[in-house]
């Protein structure tokens, strides 16, 4: 047995979905990785620090498939560090970045710049996304291989979904060589048109341009058969709809490599939200009808939703004290995303294993990055949470630059208490620790 | 008795039946002022209103104005083109910099829905909606509803249609709204390509057709068809929406002996309407803009409160 540094985690409620754990236990971290869970691992402690997690559940560390951490080139909105915090607060070990940045993450200079933004920060791990095209541009493919290498995990034009079938059909086919899942922002152009809000009686109501549903199904039906085509994997982000999710799941009857995402907005709000054309409601996908949300919770409940992903997009004030029409699209969701989650479990619209098992192992699995699990031998990546601590959501408070929530003034239930990363406190009761220290975890294994 | 209590004048959604009759028995006062021979009331003598307009409008902001000069208030007009928006302002900070110069009412027309309640909402002044985008237009509906009540005698018990482009609309939500609070039933009708998901929610029936819509209604409301936006995506050609859609004389007898005829303006001649329908005895265009002035003087006055300790009669009388 290794005489490493020793953590012992004391008498938590160790949840692991991965392992099929969920029972009171001691959980002994030696170096960074998780050594032994349960009776043996109190045996093996001497020296140990103690974390006292009586009352509290001890969970993998969560992994968020779609953040945007917005540098380079929109610093005002997020940086690495701050977003880095940001993971941090809301017991996010992993975040995977969006490559809409400026200049686009469409070569290995950027991904290289970002994961060294990372290794500064030295809080959680940061997996970059890069592009499927070129500058976003939607014609040519852009370096996968190289992208890779310098530490990509997967490819998404994001927000600029690639319009052309032809293309996307040869970057699927392309992306067989790595192994990577592709992942999709389902949104025909032509079909959202400039539209703001859900297409129904409450943007008919408040006279907004309205995006159908079918911008997205008409997408997720392409990628679908592209996947049929191909063979390739793909993943759809923020799923909306309902015609979305029955697409998805019979795609997955069929055996198909696609995979799906669900955000914790779309599962908590609806369109209602935009009554007061409050800004931060504003969002691409739009919020949806009861209708749809009714949907996708089944959807995460059976697993036809693979994960819950944030896509936490901070924005400043000038993006967003706008007219509606004007206003950026995107929420801050890291800091608010696993109560919120807690909130469906307490409403009786999916399973405490489900829910965490889609913000954990259904991520880790998608990117094929270890985590997301706590067996011996797995990274110490561990997020401690009282249950039923409740708080109210105050955006000043963020460690986000971004203030822009729905979720304002919300009173949650269940508040993460310390998040560790590699067997490194990085977050404890509300305040970041261990900040700059270099250790390298950033760096793909 | 005057019921109203409000800063603002955002949309009809908000007011109840009382606040909008309120409104309407005002202008039935203010109405007379237009017919004297010096057309002008003290009653706002020292305010200061702001029209500001981020869309072209000739028939809204030449209403407004006349309204505010009527009542002896000092107005200024700021139009998007040729002011500080083109050079990059935004909404917020042009609004602040014009409440910081101390006016009374901004009245606002923009094209993009939920405008007034922002600046509503961060300004101390009063905000008038003058139109936000597809959302809506209270001032029109207040003065359809005053015009019907004046050759009615009534808005209670009639059927009122509305046939055009009900989607992009804030002068169909608006009167929807205003109508259905009055008592009135609402058909709505048009292309499919023009009648939005959930229009139900507002309190309007959907009619298959002109057709089988005319002969139930009281009023009709035709709407305008904006060509420079629409054409070739909503409906093929003018040609064909003229000879399908657009009311013509063949098409007003299908309709009852006594239907009225109104349009908010601008209207396409040969277009959405003949021009001897436009031009005939049903018609009431005219006397919607000649009330348009009337129900604005109505909501001037209110809002500014100078209708507190005096009815609007007395403020009238006194002021000849």
């Amino acid at each position: 047995m290794s005489a490493g540094r020793r953590l012992l985690i004391r008498g938590g409620r160790v949840i692991d979905p991965a392992s099929g754990r969920d029972a009171v236990a001691d959980l002994l971290v030696v170096d960074d990785s998780v050594a032994s869970v349960g009776p043996e691992a109190s045996g093996r402690s001497d020296g140990a620090a103690v974390i006292e997690a009586a009352g509290l559940w001890v969970l993998p560390g969560l992994i968020d498939l779609h953040t945007h951490l917005r540098e380079p080139g929109f610093e005002y909105k997020e940086t690495v560090l701050t977003g880095s915090r940001a993971a941090a607060a809301g017991g996010f070990t992993a975040v995977s970045c969006m490559p809409n940045t400026d200049p686009p993450n469409d070569s290995a200079a950027v991904t290289r710049a970002i994961l060294r933004k990372a290794e500064e920060a030295g809080l959680v791990r940061v997996y970059p996304i890069g592009c499927i095209t070129e500058g976003q541009q939607g014609q040519r493919m852009a370096e996968f291989g190289d992208l890779v290498s310098a530490g990509c995990r997967a490819v998404s034009d994001d927000g600029r979904p690639v319009m052309n079938a032809g293309v996307m059909r040869r970057a699927l086919e392309y992306s067989r060589h790595f192994g990577i899942p592709v992942i999709s922002h389902c949104e025909d152009l032509n079909l959202a048109g400039a539209g703001v809000a859900h297409e129904g009686a409450i943007a008919t109501r408040l006279g907004l341009k309205p995006i159908p549903a079918a911008a997205e199904e008409a997408m997720v039906a392409r990628e679908v058969v592209l996947a049929r085509q191909t063979g390739a994997r793909v993943h759809i982000a923020h799923v909306s709809t309902r015609g979305s999710v029955t697409m998805i799941a019979a795609a997955k009857a069929e055996g198909l490599p696609v995979t799906a995402e669900a955000t914790p907005h779309h599962l908590t709000l609806t369109d209602e939200a935009i009554l007061g054309f409050d800004t931060s409601t504003k969002v691409n996908p739009p919020l949806r009808s009861a209708d749809d949300r009714e949907a996708l919770r089944r959807a995460l409940a059976e697993g036809v939703v693979d994960a819950v992903a944030t896509d936490h997009a901070p924005h400043g004030l000038a993006d967003k004290d706008l007219e509606f029409d004007a206003a950026a699209n995107g929420l801050v969701g890291l800091e608010t995303a696993l109560p919120l989650v807690l909130r469906l479990v307490a409403e009786g619209a999916c399973s405490l294993h489900r829910a965490i098992e889609a913000l954990t192992w259904g991520p880790a699995r998608i990117l094929d990055v270890p985590g997301g699990r706590l067996a011996p031998g797995d990274p110490a990546d561990i997020t401690l949470v009282a249950p039923g601590e409740e708080w109210t959501v105050e955006p000043e408070r963020f460690f986000s630059k971004g203030r822009n929530s729905p979720f304002r003034g919300w009173r949650l239930t269940g508040r993460v208490r310390a998040t560790i990363v590699g067997g490194r406190t990085v977050y404890r009761d509300g305040a970041i620790v261990d900040e700059g220290a270099r250790r390298g975890f950033s760096t793909p294994p | 008795m005057t019921v109203w209590s409000r800063k603002d004048l955002l949309g009809i959604e908000e007011l109840d039946a009382a606040e909008v009759l309120t409104i309407l028995d005002t202008a039935a006062t203010m109405k007379e002022i237009s017919t004297r021979e010096i057309k002008k009331v003290p009653v706002l003598r020292g305010k200061t209103v702001v029209n500001l307009f981020f869309e072209s409008s000739t028939r809204t902001r030449v209403s407004f104005e006349i309204a505010e000069k009527r009542l002896s208030a000092d107005s200024v007009n700021v139009s998007a083109s040729g002011s500080s928006v083109s050079k990059g302002e935004t909404l917020l900070d042009t609004a602040r910099n014009l409440e910081a110069m101390r006016p009374d009412i901004i009245v606002l027309r923009h094209p993009s829905p939920g405008t007034p309640q922002l600046l509503a909402r961060r300004l101390p002044c009063s905000v008038i909606n003058a139109g936000d985008g597809a959302h809506e237009h209270p001032t029109q509906a207040l003065l359809d509803a005053f015009t019907i009540r004046e050759r009615l005698g009534r808005v209670e018990g009639l059927t009122v249609g509305i046939f055009g482009d009900i989607a992009h609309s804030r002068v169909a939500r608006s009167n929807i709204h205003a109508l259905r609070k009055l008592g009135a039933r609402v058909l709505v009708g048009g292309p499919p390509t023009m009648i939005p998901p959930g229009i139900e929610g507002l309190g309007a029936e959907v009619a298959p057709g002109l057709e089988e819509m005319l002969p139930l209604l009281d009023v009709l409301i035709v709407l305008r068809i904006q060509l420079e936006r629409q054409g070739g995506l909503l409906f093929p050609s003018a040609r064909e929406y003229a000879t399908l859609f657009g009311l013509g004389r063949e098409r007003l007898c299908l309709g009852r002996p006594g239907l009225l005829v109104m349009h908010p303006g601008p209207i396409n001649r040969g277009l959405e309407i003949a021009p001897e329908v436009a031009d005939g005895t049903r018609s009431l265009i005219l006397d919607q803009v000649t009330n348009g002035v009337a129900v604005r003087m109505a909501v001037l006055y209110l809002l500014t409160g100078a209708h507190r300790g005096a009815t609007a009669a007395d403020a009238v009388r006194g002021a000849a």
